[in-house]
Order: structure tokens, then sequence, then C-alpha cells
């Protein structure tokens, strides 16, 4: 196993709780979103999801399309307020005197998908950047200040780019605008949204090389989702894997690429291209869509598509187990738990 | 190749406007495009969003256009099909589908061509397939325009194809409207619609990019095997260098709209000619050690509105000298049928036999 990363963190002036004090726990986080016309149904966005992310590391986060990664990208800085749960940042709970939202927001920070929509198209790219620091009581031109070298920093000529408008730069370029502008406050952790996915490979490798050089330089934090196995790969020491709106794995990034515990997660790693036209996939690992969050299954909300399900799956929701320990590696699966009375207890 | 029994009653279309058309072309190909170009013009640019692309497609063959956004490879598969606003483009070159002549051809013939030799297949089966009429009722379009079969036996076929895309509960399903569809449904629906004339040649715009990489997988195989059992050409376009390994037989790596380089995909990927092709693989995350930065090609691409003379790819190249900002390499062939246009590579040089 791979030793946890955490050998060249260096603790933040800003520290409050110490090394092993967890950057951020989330417990039971929960958001509902009423759907209208549905005579009170709601879409199970984010359904009692828990996990910490450990100063200084990467923690991805996987699942389909509507598994709620997004939504709890969210959540995590209040932008959705959630209706259950509780946040704990550096050891202060969120939404509370210790620690008060804008507070929180100072330290986090985060990077959306569509680099587009997420900068003003009215505004430079430069006044973009310096709009957090300026906001946050920095005088005006202290803060173009920061927005330069932050420019500098994510590899674009602040002079020559810092002028130009969003519709003036390609996808890859509007991103380093972005991440500059997630980085203009100075915060302790990032939560990136896909920051990625929209882009061409070739731009990929470079944005990715560029995220992996700034977190060694700020001392960052990173909660890192996608859709791509492969890159939350590359980037994370430890991965949370999602499906309808609930965590079911969760590992450091080695044991769960190589030994998931979850049917789900080993259905999403027997999914991706092999890259190679001599092992093609002959048959889908899974067959269907992922159900609908507004009705999402009884019991294990994967036993509609899991090759392994049996009575106990329909009828009991499987706990996550022990999550909290770093280097705990756990799935909400009934093969994995004795006491369920699922026949099959083989992979445990 | 055998056709399965179920399609074996709807003969293919080729009445009308479309047999009046000359036969031609000697070399069998199915799909032969020859130095392609497409230019979109408006007031203030010119877009030369295709420069000079060759290629040919045998019956039963996939051939995957590979290439970033921008690389011309969606203008291509469009020319196909002539489905390019036609105020704006101005179309070069020869496009010949089946022996016919698809650039020169009367709106007539381009209707009979469309859905029925050639059907596509979009990316974003919730735009491409209209909101307000049921599946079921859009397949039986498509039948009924090329077929002249009643409404009921339509019904009948739409029914068959949806079974033959794997749509589970087909017969409820033929009655529901797009949005009540998931993805990977929906773009089911979308493949039953442009296989229910038998096409010959089948156009794909990244048909698996929207979806989930679970779904993405499954439409996946069913496309390979349709196409295998339908003994169907198909054209892939993906940006995605893992759905082509899953899909393709050859290879077209696109780039400022040309093809750099082409070949059978296990060659064109284990040991790619063109510095770009080796740069979009070396720049794929797929297993990368984690203790060192990705290859990644520098830079960016191309403005298409001001292409620089010589090779496009040379201001971002590791391996560009004086000669490739002069000209345009002329296509080298490293293998018999591996091609790159590149003047680093060593392989004999022009068009073989």
């Amino acid at each position: 196993m791979r030793p946890l990363s955490n050998g060249d963190f260096r603790l933040d002036p800003r520290d409050r709780g110490g090394p092993l004090q967890p950057l951020l726990i989330a417990r039971d986080l929960r958001k509902h979103f009423p759907v209208k016309g549905t005579g009170g149904k709601s879409v199970k966005a984010v359904d009692g999801v828990s996990f910490t992310v450990r100063k200084g590391e990467t923690l991805g986060v996987v699942g389909e399309s509507g598994c709620g990664k997004s939504t709890l990208a969210r959540l995590l800085l209040h932008l959705v307020v959630p209706d259950a749960g509780e946040l704990v940042f550096d050891g202060d709970l969120v939404d509370t005197r210790e620690l008060p939202v804008d507070e929180l927001r100072r330290q986090v920070q985060i990077v959306f998908q569509d680099s587009y929509s997420s900068l003003n198209p009215r505004m430079p790219v430069r006044d973009s950047v310096a709009f957090g620091p300026f906001v946050q009581g920095k005088k005006k031109q202290q803060a173009r200040d920061i927005a330069g070298e932050m420019l500098g920093k994510v590899g674009l000529d602040p002079d020559l780019f810092g002028p130009r408008y969003p519709h003036e730069l390609s996808g890859g370029q509007k991103q380093r605008v972005n991440i500059a502008r997630a980085l203009a406050t100075d915060p302790r952790m990032v939560i990136l949204d896909e920051p990625v996915s929209a882009l061409d490979k070739s731009v990929e490798a470079q944005v990715l090389n560029l995220l992996r050089g700034l977190k060694r330089q700020f001392n960052l934090t990173y909660l890192f989702i996608s859709h791509d196995l492969n890159v939350v790969r590359y980037l994370s020491d430890r991965v949370l894997v999602m499906y309808l709106g609930r965590a079911v794995e969760i590992g450091p990034i080695d044991a769960v690429f190589e030994r998931p515990l979850h049917p789900y997660t080993r259905a999403l790693l027997a999914s991706r291209p092999s890259m190679d036209p001599a092992r093609r996939i002959e048959e889908a690992p899974i067959s269907g869509d992922p159900p609908n969050p507004i009705d999402p299954p009884s019991g294990c909300r994967f036993h509609t598509r899991c090759p392994f399900a049996e009575t106990p799956c329909e009828t009991t929701d499987p706990a996550l187990g022990i999550w909290e320990g770093p280097q705990s590696h756990v799935a909400a699966c009934h093969m994995h738990d004795v006491a369920s009375g699922h026949s099959r207890l083989a992979y445990g | 190749m055998s056709r399965p029994a179920t399609c074996t009653m709807w003969p293919r279309v080729t009445a009308g406007w479309l047999m009046a058309e000359p036969m031609a072309s000697g070399t069998g190909a199915l799909a032969e495009v020859s130095d392609l170009t497409v230019r979109f013009v408006t007031r203030e640019a010119t877009v030369h969003a295709v420069n000079g692309v060759s290629f040919r497609v045998q019956p039963g063959e996939v051939l995957c256009i590979l290439g970033e956004s921008g690389s011309g490879k969606t203008v291509t598969l469009r020319a196909l099909m002539r489905l390019l606003p036609p105020r704006r483009t101005q179309i070069t070159g020869t496009v010949r589908v089946d022996g016919h002549d698809v650039l020169g051809m009367r709106p007539r013939a381009l209707r009979d061509l469309r859905g029925g030799l050639v059907a596509m297949v979009f990316q974003e089966p919730m735009t491409a397939l209209d909101p307000v009429y049921t599946v079921g009722q859009q397949i039986g379009e498509t039948l009924r325009r090329h077929t002249c079969c009643d409404r009921r036996a339509a019904r009948a076929r739409a029914l068959e194809l949806l079974e033959l895309v794997r749509i589970p509960s087909a017969e409820r399903r033929l009655d529901a409207y797009p949005h009540e569809l998931s993805g990977g449904l929906r773009q089911r629906a979308m493949i039953a619609m442009a296989l229910s004339c038998n096409p010959r040649l089948l156009l794909a715009d990244e048909p698996t990019t929207a979806l989930d990489a679970t779904v993405q997988v499954q439409v996946l195989v069913l496309l390979r095997r349709l196409q295998r059992e339908l003994g169907m050409g198909m054209i892939f376009v993906t940006h995605d260098i893992g759905v082509a390994a899953e899909i393709a037989d050859t290879v077209a790596v696109m780039y400022a709209g040309r093809i750099v380089e082409s070949g059978p995909v296990a060659r064109v990927l284990q040991a790619p000619a063109h510095p770009y092709t080796a740069g979009l693989l070396a720049s794929t995350v797929h297993g990368q050690p984690r203790e060192r930065d990705i290859d990644a090609i520098p830079g960016s691409p191309p403005d298409l509105r001001r292409l620089p003379p010589g090779c496009s790819f040379a201001p971002r190249c590791p391996r560009q000298t004086a000669d490739c900002r002069r000209a345009f390499p002329e296509p080298r062939f490293p293998e018999l049928d591996h091609m790159a246009a590149c003047f680093a590579v060593m392989g004999a040089v022009g068009v073989p036999s």
C-alpha cells in the first residue's frame, strides 16, 4: 500500500486542529430537491453522505450523472444549504458562531466544470480574479496585484490575458482563469467539480499538471470530482464512490482500484475502455441506466442492476461501515456484512 | 455475412431518384472522399474547417475519425450527408457513397439518400429526437418516407427495431416520448431509427460522449454487434482514444482540418508515427505514474481562420524543423496501409497504388 502522502504537508498558520484533525468532516449530509407536479416527491440528490478530507490530501469523488456529486460540492460550500447533516471544517462546526459561512468560503473555494458560465462575460478576466480579494477587504490596487500574480501562476501572461474578456479565451485558458480566481482568496481547500471534463485531452493534461503543481506550491487540499476514473486515479489519494445520492465505497485509491469491494465500483472500473484493440470489452459489465433519483429503489439502491442481488438487498439498506479512519476501505454492500443474510460473503 | 432473419423482409431502398444516379467508381469502396475541403464564409472571416481530406471506407468496415474539438471531424462527417448550411458553406472535392456523387446530388435524390442509404446517429439524442412525437411515430415516419409501407407495418417494424437494439419492454417504449426515456434508452432509440431502412453506411457523431461510463460501454458493444450482423460500413467520430480502440478497424487522426495519420487501429495506437498522435496518446491519462507530470502537448490548436503555412501542428511539435513551416508534408507510408503526414516519418512518399 502506498504511504499516505502527508509527508511534505506543511501546517498552515491558520491551522487550528493540528495535523491529525481532518480538514473537513461531512456527517450524514442530506439534500432533497422537491419536484413540482409529482405530489410532494423529491429528488434525493444527496441522501446521507459522510466522509472526511484529511489535510493535504486529494479526495476523489466518482459516480455517474445524477449520483449527487455536484450537489455534494455545492453543499460543502453552502451554495446549496443542506437539509440535514453537519459539516466540520478544521474542528469548527460550519454555519454556527464558530465558523460562519462567509468565513468558510474564505478558506474553501470551488472551480466549476463550465469555464465560460462561471466567469462574468462583461468583465475582463483580471477583474474577475481580483473580485474575490476585493470583496474580502483588500484595496482595489492590492486586489489587482494579486490577480496579476495569480494569472501568472496559472501560466497566463497577466499583461496579455488580463485585459481580455472570457469570450476571447479558449476553454483551457478560461479554466486556468477560474483556477486563478479560486486561488486569489488564498484558500486552504479547493473543490474541483469536473474541472477538466469539458477540455480536449491535450489541454486536459496541461491543466492536470497545473493543478498538481499548485497543490504543492500553495499547500492545498483538494476535493476532486470527476466521472473519469483514470483522471481520478492519477490525482487522488483516496476516493469516494457515489451511486444515487449515497456513498457506496470509500478507501485509499490503490486499494479501491485494485480490490474494489462494491459490485458497482467493480462495474464502473470494468466499463473503462481498455485502450488496446486486442483486448476489447466483449460484454457490458452491467445493463441498464442508473434509476431515477426521484424514486430510488428500496433497500440497496444498486440492487436493480446488481448481478449478486438477493432478498436482503431489496429490503434492507446496507450500511457503509466504519469510514472515519484514514486507511479504512469500506463498502455499503450486504456481501461484506456477516449479519446481512446474503449468501455470498466470499469477498469480505 | 448474413443478415438476421428479421431484416430480410425489408429490401434496401433504392427506388426512385437514387437509381437514376450513375454508378461509377471502380474501387468497390462504400464511401470515398477525395480532397474534400470545407470553408465557412462569413463577412468577418473564412473558417478553413476541412483542408483536403481523403479516405475510403469498404463495406463492413469501421473507420474512426479521431480528433479534438475544432479538428474538422464532425464537419467531414456532415459533408458525407451534405448536412452543412448551404448558403455559408463552400465545399470542394468529391464525396461518393455507394457510387453516388453526394456533392452533385439534386435535392430529391439527397432526401432519398439521407436516412435510406446513409443514416446518422447524433451525439445528443435529446436534441436529435423530436420532443412532441413518440419514439414509434418518429421511427415510423422514416420508414414510411423511404419504403411506402402503411402505418401498421411501420409500427410492427419499429417494434422489431426497438427489440433489435435491446430496449427492454419495447412495446411500451414505442409509445413513449423522448423525455420519458433515460439517456441510454434514448440513444438506443436513435440507433433504431437510423437502422430502420437498412442503411449501408452508418455515420455516428460521438454517439456515446453524452452517456455515463457504464452506459457508454453498453452502447459501444451494441453498435459493434449491429454493425457486424448487418454488415454495414460505419464512420465513427470521437475525441476519445479509448472509444476508438473499442470500436475501430481503421483510424484517421485529424488535426486542424487535415488527416495527419491513418491506418489499422492497432498500428496507429501502438506505433503512432505522427508526433500529434503520439502526443495525444501520452496526454490521455491511463495509468501513468502519479509521481510524474503527464507529457502534455504544449500550446493550443491553431485558429482555423488564420492557419499558418506548412504543417499546422509545427508550432506545438517537439520534432519541428524549418521545413515544417514551409509546406504541408505530403503523406508518407511507414507501412503499406499506415499513413502519416510528417517530414520526420521515414517511409515511402506519395500515394500508394
